[in-house]
């Protein structure tokens, strides 16, 4: 996983709550067998729609999404972090995540920003007077700076931490590759393996 | 003071603790198969990370098997990617994998168990909710996530946050014809499907220290139903007497080892459990879902349920709803609801002990005309135990479809389905709107209930049934 310190990019305003997993990656799309290529599933109900926000021009390359309150709540789907990675966002801004996404997320490496919902609102008047405004999300800093705009975000410590190092999961946990290996020289001899 | 089994387990496993973080827990063994672990392999290949330990590690294809024909091609296109992806993915890795065809292929949970690979004191996990099956064995296992299986299959550990524990504790005579299914209905309709949430559950008690490893394995399967991380039973003589033998159980001198080890497992006297739960055996009766959760079940010999029962809004609301999907009339006797399939199987109820009981319920006796009863294995050394003992000619005398091993008609993903408006009286574990093909209704139900069903057409319990001299 790369190491996130500051992003910047332009965004992407999102005037919708109660975005649920369902919207942002369908079901059907759930089928596949890539751990990639799901961006053609992200939001795929509301892109049929030529005026969806994602489908002008202007928004185009964007990397930041800001999006109303109560973001990636219903099922627990990974797919829905994929989805907007895969789309090229790295970072989401909303006034309050779903819990489980946010989790996914943090797991995925997509940062969760939450910033009061007044900052959201800047944020949307701000971006769709100037589609190429820059937004800056600065991770060590906690704050988010657009324009003449900067306010402080909330993120998990420890999400913060592993997004900064550029550590997943799994990096973490071979981290203690000794300690699996001494671990695994105490096992009895009897437990089974899955061959011979 | 006492540990209980599952805290035994966890200590047991513990590879790394530090104050504040999760214990990393080594997990003995990682069953795998084909709808979950696409994306946890293209992540390994992503980040170019090996399987480190292919040798516990052990794949088979269950989910989208179709269960006849099975010689050819599968049809659905994207039940044959899943394969194929399991297939290639196992040859690059290394993971052992029972294909279709194959003698040891089977559904997951029942695969582990027959090879004596689910072994007391084990933690066990796969990308697959009724990981908990192998909890009867008093092996700490769960289902996982598919970024937790791409972290079992690179590091063959787990962070993992404390369980809390939950014993249940089922005491007294089970009267006749009341079966494991029918104890854990009643438990879940006891205690909700959110009943057991951030629990282990512990089925402790004389009822479940009479219990069969088949019936320990239904009980342990269906704690998830009730909203439980993992089910367990601790290990006695009959879980040893079920490993000896099998061919990944340990043998001379290790089998002694092994054994003196599993004895020590047993929840102390003096051990605590953050919540406990006492059912008394004696009241419990055949039991049958009328709703759209597991937790919507009543003995068979009550009625359907009416949103005046409610015991709050929210419950009136799901009563109403379930009434609805169900197209159930309240007050209805359960004994009345006439069925049109019967499907015997799953990992709930697909083993020979299964097979045994709805056969000898069967046997001498026909599926009524207005009834299709379909038959399938829960692998293929289950059928062919079955075959041996000639249960497959009962079914077919009978008139029911036997079929090949997989999950089949328990989640639909192959082409056993219901059709829209369809109902199943159905040994399987998840009666949710449309698990079993689109707009099916669905009512749990033991083995024993499902060929009394069969017979009568209408749901029933062998002792409905009239004397038969062919029947046992
Ligand atoms: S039989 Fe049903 S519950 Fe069991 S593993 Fe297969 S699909 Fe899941």
């Amino acid at each position: 996983m790369e190491k996130f310190v500051v992003h910047t990019g332009t965004a992407v305003p999102l005037r919708r709550s109660n975005v649920d997993t369902d919207q942002i990656i369908p079901a059907e799309y759930l089928k596949r067998i890539t751990r990639h290529g799901f961006e053609d599933g992200l939001f795929a109900a509301w892109r049929k729609d030529p005026d969806f926000v994602l489908n002008r021009p202007e928004h185009a390359g964007a990397t930041v999404l800001v999006a109303g309150p109560d973001f990636g709540t219903g099922s627990s789907r990974e797919h829905a972090v994929w989805a907007l990675q895969d789309y090229g966002f790295a970072v989401v801004l909303s006034s309050r995540f779903a819990d489980i996404f946010r989790g996914n997320s943090g797991k995925g490496g997509l940062l969760t920003a939450q910033v009061d919902q007044s900052v959201i609102e800047s944020l949307w008047a701000a971006i769709e007077a100037d589609p190429d405004l820059l937004v800056t999300v600065d991770l060590e800093q906690r704050e988010v700076r657009a324009g003449d705009l900067s306010a402080p975000f909330t993120v998990d410590d420890y999400v913060r931490w592993r997004l900064m190092e550029g550590l997943d999961d799994i990096g973490i946990t071979l981290q203690y590759s000794d300690a699996i290996t001494a671990f695994e020289a105490t096992r009895p001899a009897w437990k089974p393996t899955t061959v011979g | 003071m006492g540990r209980t089994l599952a805290e035994k387990v966890w200590d047991d496993h513990v590879v790394r603790r530090a104050e504040g973080e999760p214990d990393l827990l080594y997990i003995d063994l990682h069953l795998v198969h084909e709808v979950t672990s696409p994306q946890a392999f293209d992540g390994l290949r992503a980040s170019g990370r090996p399987v480190r330990r292919p040798d516990l590690t052990l794949a088979t294809e269950d989910h989208n098997v179709p269960t006849i024909d099975i010689d050819k091609p599968i049809a659905d296109p994207i039940s044959r990617a899943q394969v194929d992806a399991l297939r290639r993915n196992c040859a690059e890795f290394g993971v052992p994998v029972y294909s279709l065809g194959d003698v040891e292929q089977g559904i997951v949970h029942v695969v582990g168990p027959q090879l004596g690979l689910t072994q007391p004191g084990m933690t066990v996990v796969c990308g697959d909710s009724h990981t908990s099956t192998h909890g009867a064995f008093g092996a700490l296992a769960f289902g996982i996530g598919t970024s937790e299986v791409e972290h079992v299959l690179a590091t063959q550990t787990l962070p993992l946050k404390p369980f809390r524990t939950m014993a249940i504790t089922v005491d007294g005579d089970l009267p006749a014809g009341v079966t494991a299914k029918d104890i854990i209905l009643a438990i879940i309709a006891r205690i909700g499907t959110g009943g057991g949430q951030g629990y282990v559950l512990e089925y402790r008690g004389s009822a479940i220290r009479g219990l069969s490893m088949e019936g320990r394995m239904t009980l342990c399967n269906m704690s998830i139903e009730a909203g439980a991380r993992a089910g367990m039973v601790a290990p006695d003589e009959t879980t040893f007497e079920y490993l000896k033998g099998r061919p990944h159980a340990p043998a001379g001198a290790e089998w002694d080892a092994a054994v003196a080890y599993w004895r020590s497992l047993p929840t102390d006297d003096d051990a605590r459990f953050d919540a406990e739960v006492v059912i008394d055996a004696s009241t419990l009766s055949p039991f049958v879902t009328w709703g759209t959760n597991p937790g919507q079940g009543l003995p068979l010999s009550a009625s359907v349920p009416s949103p005046d029962d409610a015991v709050d809004d929210v419950d009136r609301v799901a009563i109403e709803r379930a009434l609805e999907y169900m197209d159930l009339v309240p007050g209805t006797p359960l004994r009345e609801v006439g069925i049109d399939t019967v499907f015997v199987g799953s990992c709930t109820n697909g083993r020979i002990e299964d097979l045994r009981a709805a056969a000898s319920v069967m046997r001498g006796r026909r599926v009524a005309d207005s009834v299709r009863m379909l038959v399938v294995p829960g692998s293929v050394r289950v059928k062919q135990q079955a075959e041996a003992e000639g249960l497959d000619q009962v079914f077919r005398d009978a008139g029911a479809e036997w079929r090949e091993a997989g999950c089949s008609m328990c989640l639909a993903m192959n082409p056993d389905k219901l059709a829209p408006g369809e109902r199943s009286a159905s040994t399987s574990n998840r009666n949710f709107e449309g698990r079993q093909g689109p707009g099916g209704r669905t009512h749990l139900v033991s083995p024993a209930v499902a060929a009394a069903t069969a017979v009568t057409g209408h749901l029933s319990s062998p002792a409905d049934l009239e004397p038969n001299a062919g029947s046992i």
